[in-house]
C-alpha cells in the first residue's frame, strides 16, 4: 500500500512547517492559482522567519478585500503577520498601485529583505532546482541592475548571466484535481508557477478543488506526476 | 485641432501593426488594451506570460473567472484552439524568440532603444515581472508610452536615468504625439499627432529625430 497523502484539513497539512523554512507558494499574481486556503492555514499556524519564494508579494487584506471575491486571501497576509524574513519574486510590489502593500511597507521600514528576480529567470531557477541542475545561462538581465554580482559569459557572441537554482523546504501549490496518489491536473491560467514549484521542494503540499480515485484522471492529461506531491487537501468549491 | 492621443487611441494605433498570423504578447497595463483593437480581417494569437496562448478580447469584469486571466489580472475571452502551459514553458517561448511581437509600456527609452519600464525612484520594491525576458526575447518590440512626464519632461532621452529593462531592444515607439522607429542611424519620426508640427514634437524629445520623407499624421 502506498502511503496515504491525503489530509483532512489545510491546518493539518501545514502543521510541521518550522521557523526559518523556505517556502515556495504557487500562483501568479494576486488571483488565480494561489493556494489561498493553505496560505490562511500557514498564517494561523504562525511559523516565523520564513523565506517566501513566489511570483508576486501580494496585496494584503486591506487591498485585496476591495477587489476580490469573498474569502480570497493572498500572500500579503503573511507579511501583515510579520512571518516573513525574506521574499524572492518578480513582482514584490506593483508599481501602478500606491505603496500600500504589506510587503512594501515592511521593506521600506527595513523589516523584510527582498530579492527581485525576472519572472522567466525565477521560473527557470525553480525548474533547475527541481531537476537537479546547477544553474543556467540566460540573456535576461544583461546590462541591467540584475547582473550585479553574477557570473557573465559570452556564448556564440552573445552575453549571458549565470543564474543559480532555487529549492525549498515546502511548496504550497494549487491544482484543480488530484487523484489520491497525487497526480495533478490544473485549470486554465491557474497552472502558472504551480507545476515547477511542485518539483523543487522537499515537501509539496497541494490544495485541490476535487479529489478523485486513480484511473479517473486521463493519463494523457496529467501535468504533475504523483511522485512530486507529498500532501493533498481537498477544498471543494 | 491640436490633440494628444488618449490611451485607447494609442492602443488602437499600436494594433494596426499586428500582422495576420502573428503571436503577440501584450505587456502589463495599457498594452493589454490592444486585444480589443485587432484590425478587421486579421487573425493574431495573444500569448500571456501567466501561461495562455490564443485568447480573444478582454472579458467583462463582473463575470470574472480567476482561472482565465491575462498577466495584467484581466479576464479574457476563450477562443477555440486556446491552450495553457506553466510559467517555465511560457518563458521558453518568450526567451526562445518564439513570440513575433511584444508590446510593453515604458518610463523612458533611449535613442539607442534601451528600455526602462520597471523601477522608479522611491519604489525600490517594485519588480520587473516578465518585462526583462519579454524585452530580450521579442522578435519585434513595440513600446506604448506617453511622450512626456506630467511636467512635460521628455521620456525619450539620450541616456536612460531609470534602471534598465534591457539594452538596444526597442524597435518602435508609439506615444500620444508620435510614431517613431528606432534604427541604427537613430530615431526616425514617421507620424505625428493631429495638429502637431515636427518642431513641437522635437522640442519634447531629447535626441534629435531623423524625419521620415513620407512623414504623415497619425491615422486611426
Amino acid at each position: 500500500m502506498p502511503a496515504n497523502k491525503t489530509y483532512e484539513t489545510c491546518d493539518d497539512a501545514v502543521a510541521d512547517i518550522f521557523d526559518g523554512s523556505t517556502i515556495m507558494i504557487g500562483g501568479f499574481g494576486s488571483f488565480g492559482g494561489l493556494p489561498i486556503n493553505l496560505i490562511v492555514a500557514l498564517a494561523k499556524q504562525g511559523a516565523k522567519d520564513l523565506i517566501i519564494i513566489s511570483n508576486a508579494g501580494g496585496l494584503g487584506f486591506q487591498l485585496s478585500k476591495r477587489i476580490k471575491p469573498d474569502g480570497y486571501q493572498d500572500i500579503g497576509i503573511l507579511f501583515e503577520n510579520g512571518q516573513v524574513k525574506k521574499f524572492i519574486g518578480s513582482v514584490p510590489a506593483l508599481g501602478g498601485m500606491p505603496p500600500t502593500s504589506p510587503l512594501e511597507k515592511l521593506y521600506n521600514e527595513g523589516k523584510v529583505e527582498v530579492e527581485t528576480v525576472p519572472q522567466g529567470t525565477l521560473a527557470e531557477r525553480i525548474r533547475a532546482g527541481g531537476s537537479g541542475l546547477g544553474g543556467f545561462y540566460t540573456p535576461t538581465g544583461v546590462g541591467t541592475p540584475v547582473e550585479l554580482g553574477k557570473g557573465k559569459r559570452v556564448i556564440h557572441g552573445r552575453e549571458y548571466l549565470l543564474e543559480l537554482p532555487l529549492t525549498a523546504d515546502f511548496a504550497l501549490i494549487k491544482a484543480h484535481k488530484a487523484d489520491i496518489l497525487g497526480n495533478l491536473v490544473y485549470r486554465g491560467t491557474a497552472r502558472c508557477f504551480n507545476p515547477v514549484m511542485a518539483m523543487a521542494a522537499k515537501v509539496t503540499i497541494v490544495e485541490v478543488d476535487k479529489l478523485v480515485q486513480p484511473g479517473e484522471l486521463d493519463p494523457e492529461a496529467i501535468v504533475t506526476p504523483h511522485l512530486y506531491v507529498n500532501r493533498i487537501v481537498e477544498v471543494p468549491r | 485641432m491640436k490633440t494628444r492621443l488618449d490611451e485607447e487611441r494609442i492602443a488602437l494605433r499600436a494594433a494596426k501593426e499586428f500582422e495576420d498570423g502573428m503571436v503577440i504578447n501584450l505587456g502589463y497595463g495599457i498594452p493589454a488594451l490592444c486585444a480589443n483593437f485587432i484590425p478587421e480581417g486579421r487573425t493574431v494569437f495573444f500569448q500571456s506570460e501567466n501561461g495562455i496562448l490564443g485568447y480573444g478580447s478582454l472579458g467583462i469584469d463582473q463575470e470574472k473567472d480567476y482561472e482565465l486571466i491575462n498577466a495584467s489580472d484581466q479576464p479574457v475571452t476563450p477562443l477555440p484552439g486556446m491552450c495553457f502551459f506553466d510559467s517555465a514553458a511560457s518563458f521558453d517561448m518568450i526567451r526562445g524568440r518564439h513570440i513575433d511581437m511584444v508590446v510593453l509600456g515604458a518610463y523612458q527609452i533611449s535613442e539607442k532603444g534601451d528600455l526602462a519600464n520597471w523601477g522608479r525612484s522611491g519604489r525600490p520594491a517594485t519588480g520587473m515581472g516578465g518585462a526583462m525576458d519579454l524585452a530580450i526575447g521579442a522578435k519585434k518590440l513595440m513600446v506604448m508610452m506617453l511622450h512626456t512626464t506630467k511636467d512635460e519632461n521628455p521620456r525619450i532621452v539620450r541616456q536612460c536615468t531609470f534602471p534598465l529593462t534591457a539594452r538596444n531592444c526597442v524597435n518602435k515607439i508609439l506615444t500620444d504625439l508620435a510614431v517613431i522607429d528606432v534604427t541604427k542611424k537613430g530615431l526616425v519620426l514617421r507620424e505625428v499627432a493631429p495638429g502637431w508640427t515636427v518642431d513641437e514634437v522635437q522640442a519634447l524629445t531629447e535626441p534629435k529625430f531623423i524625419v521620415a520623407e513620407n512623414l504623415k499624421e497619425i491615422e486611426l
